[in-house]
């Protein structure tokens, strides 16, 4: 007991005789835990974010435009435009092994009436897969479109949620019903709110979302716009080759021809981003780091002067029978009770700061806050930097020659 | 490693044989002991006299385990000292023998009462068996009532005294003591050198380097050292050396 009490006790006695040095020394390790903790918050709060803001768009989805033939094939001419529709999206799901799920998107911008007014919105016709695939997601008492929907070619709508409220003010829009295209439709979900950092055609949130047959019945389009794919995140490569093959034989184009098929595989950015922030998380963590193995520095420094200061003490209690790992354990203890003291309140600091950051930067930094993961790593490099700070000198004061060491009287 | 050596007598407690002691600093190599034998049975009190730098202090260093010798064999008990550990010196220190030094080597910033507990500290003792311990002694060297001073609150005298209940903390039956008076007026040297008789009579082993004839004559033997080596050895207890009470101990 005495091993944990005596050292508390001694750590006492040398605040009290060492006032400002220990201080100034505390405050050292007090800076560079608030520096690492505070980066590390912050560095994961913004990857966090980012990942959400992607996520907006979609989870890992390949999105492709048919577009214009950019080389000959099979005695065509480039530049010829290749046009898609619903049966040849029939073909790749039915050929596609790669391809997890598939959803055309039709888009258009169409005259929508509501009472008195008129207003020209951005309407995609989709299938019922793409609400998972790009995270429209309904808020509470709606739905996104569905299977029936699509097959019965129903006039219902899923609406952005800015739209909406421009639409419908405050009120309840599920079950109200609008003019589009000179159509009744009814309102079945209203997304909710997300971030969404990239887009095609418009953000979501001031979209209107139709099944895609109805889309097509009701302007007489043919030809989707876009699709967008998903499959295994790993293997986005290989089902994008796939999709394009089964295409390029349907429609005779050189399946290598990368232009008559635009491709924007969003797991590539996902992937970037990954190791973009790791990268960046890596440069605060060391960057913090270096400014808490200052702080070590400085706690060694304070702790060699200690010893120095009690040599005699060290040698008086050798003679009474210490043992050296006693006085060892003495002042690791004593090093290792001042770096948690600095440490416990370098991180209280952060967490205060994390808790009283205004709002309205969330957007662009997320938010930060002292996670689990980010606490765990802060203790654990200041127990490492308090352990070697304090090992050198702790060493160095069990080494004494205790008849020298008495003499420094 | 407790291998007696049947050629001691029994009640051998320090068996010193052609100890050697250089310190090397280096450029210069002093030889502080050049071949010391020394015998002390159990229970005797030995004086340990010579001028300075003849050698006394480190003899003492190295009875009491706080330095080992260069050369020579030293047995504690029967004990070779040699083949100890850093850290079995260290208990040697802290239950075998207690020293009182001349500086007293008292922690200024802590009171009697901690002093005092600190060889009952590194000798992992009960919390409710060091306070009883502590106290006992601090009576017994009658300072009973300055418990709680720090050594900056004592006088000379009183210091000394504290330093004699925390060299017997562990009721070592050695007790080493260097120039024990050498800081004392007389009167406060007076009463140490009472305790250090009771102690005596207690059937303590006692060693004291003194400069001190009176301190001197009080003990049965005193041994000289001059230039490292033993140059007297008088353990005839002649009686004009000895003061009265000495005299008129018990037989025990």
């Amino acid at each position: 007991m005495s091993w944990i009490f005596n050292p508390l006790r001694q750590l006492g006695r040398d605040l009290r005789t060492q006032k400002m040095r220990t201080f100034l020394t505390t405050l050292g390790i007090v800076w560079g835990t608030v520096a690492v903790s505070l980066l590390m918050a912050f560095g994961q709060a913004m990857h966090h974010q980012m990942l959400k803001n992607t996520a907006g768009l979609g989870n890992a989805i390949v999105i492709a435009f048919p577009s214009l033939t950019s080389m000959p094939f099979e005695g065509l001419g480039k530049g010829r435009r290749i046009r898609v529709n619903e049966e040849d999206m029939e073909l790749v799901r039915q050929r596609a092994r790669e391809v997890g799920a598939i959803s055309s998107e039709y888009a258009d911008s169409l005259q929508l009436k509501l009472g008195t007014r008129t207003m020209a919105v951005d309407v995609s016709g989709v299938s019922p897969e793409f609400g998972e695939m790009r995270n429209m997601i309904p808020q509470m008492g709606g739905r996104f479109l569905n299977a029936l929907d699509e097959k019965n070619k129903r006039r219902v709508a899923f609406v952005g949620d800015e739209l909406a409220e421009t639409l419908f003010g405050s009120g309840d829009p599920i079950g109200q019903v609008f003019r589009l295209h000179g159509s009744p439709f009814t309102v079945v979900g209203i997304l909710q709110a997300k971030e969404q950092d990239s887009s095609y055609s418009g953000r979501d949130k001031d979209k209107l979302i139709i099944p895609g047959s109805t889309f097509r019945a009701l302007t007489g389009q043919k030809y989707l716009d876009l699709f967008i794919l998903a499959s295994n995140v790993q293997r986005t490569k290989e089902a994008t080759a796939e999709v394009r093959g089964i295409l390029a034989g349907k429609h005779r184009f050189d399946p290598d021809d990368e232009e008559a098929l635009g491709i924007w595989d969003t797991t590539e950015m996902f992937q970037f981003m990954d190791s973009f922030m790791f990268a960046f998380n890596l440069f605060l963590g060391i960057v913090g780091s270096l400014t808490l193995v200052v702080g070590g520095i400085g706690v060694s420094n304070i702790m060699n002067v200690v010893v120095e200061e009690r040599t005699p003490e060290v040698g008086i209690k050798m003679a009474l029978g210490a043992k050296s790992r006693g006085i060892l354990g003495q002042f690791l203890a004593e090093t290792l009770i001042i770096t948690a003291v600095g440490g416990a309140l370098g991180l209280l600091i952060t967490v205060g700061i994390c808790a009283v950051w205004p709002t309205g930067t969330e957007e662009y930094i997320g938010v930060p806050r002292v996670s689990a993961p980010v606490a765990a790593l802060t203790a654990s490099l200041l127990g490492l930097i308090g352990l070697v700070a304090g090992f050198f000198p702790a060493r160095a004061a069990a080494n004494l020659d205790p008849v020298v060491a008495m003499k420094m009287n | 490693m407790t291998a007696k050596n049947p050629s001691q007598p029994n009640g051998a407690v320090i068996h010193m044989d052609g100890i050697r002691k250089v310190y090397d600093t280096g450029k210069v190599k002093v030889e502080a002991l050049r071949g010391v034998d020394l015998e002390v049975q159990d229970g005797e009190f030995v004086a340990i006299i010579g001028p300075s730098g003849s050698g006394k202090s480190t003899l003492m260093n190295l009875i009491g385990c706080l330095d080992t010798p260069t050369g020579g064999t030293y047995r504690l008990s029967g004990e070779l000292v040699a083949g100890l550990r850093k850290e079995q010196l260290a208990a040697i220190r802290n239950r075998r023998v207690g020293f009182v030094f001349q500086n007293f080597n008292l922690l200024p910033q802590i009171t009697s009462y901690e002093n005092v507990e600190m060889p009952l500290l590194f000798g992992g003792i009960s919390r409710r068996k060091r306070r009883q311990r502590v106290e006992e002694l601090l009576d017994r060297v009658g300072l009973g009532e300055r418990m709680h001073h720090k050594p900056t609150e004592l006088s000379g005298g009183q210091m000394q005294r504290v330093a004699v209940a925390r060299a017997l903390a562990m009721n070592p039956d050695i007790l080493l003591a260097d120039e024990p008076t050498g800081n004392l007026d007389s009167s406060s040297g007076g009463d140490i050198m009472e305790l250090f008789q009771e102690l005596w009579e207690g059937g303590r082993t006692m060693l004291v380097i003194t400069h001190d004839a009176a301190l001197a004559r009080r003990a049965p033997r005193q041994v000289e050292i001059r230039d490292g080596l033993v140059v007297r050895d008088n353990t005839n207890g002649s009686t004009d050396l000895m003061s009265d009470s000495i005299v008129d101990r018990p037989i025990d």
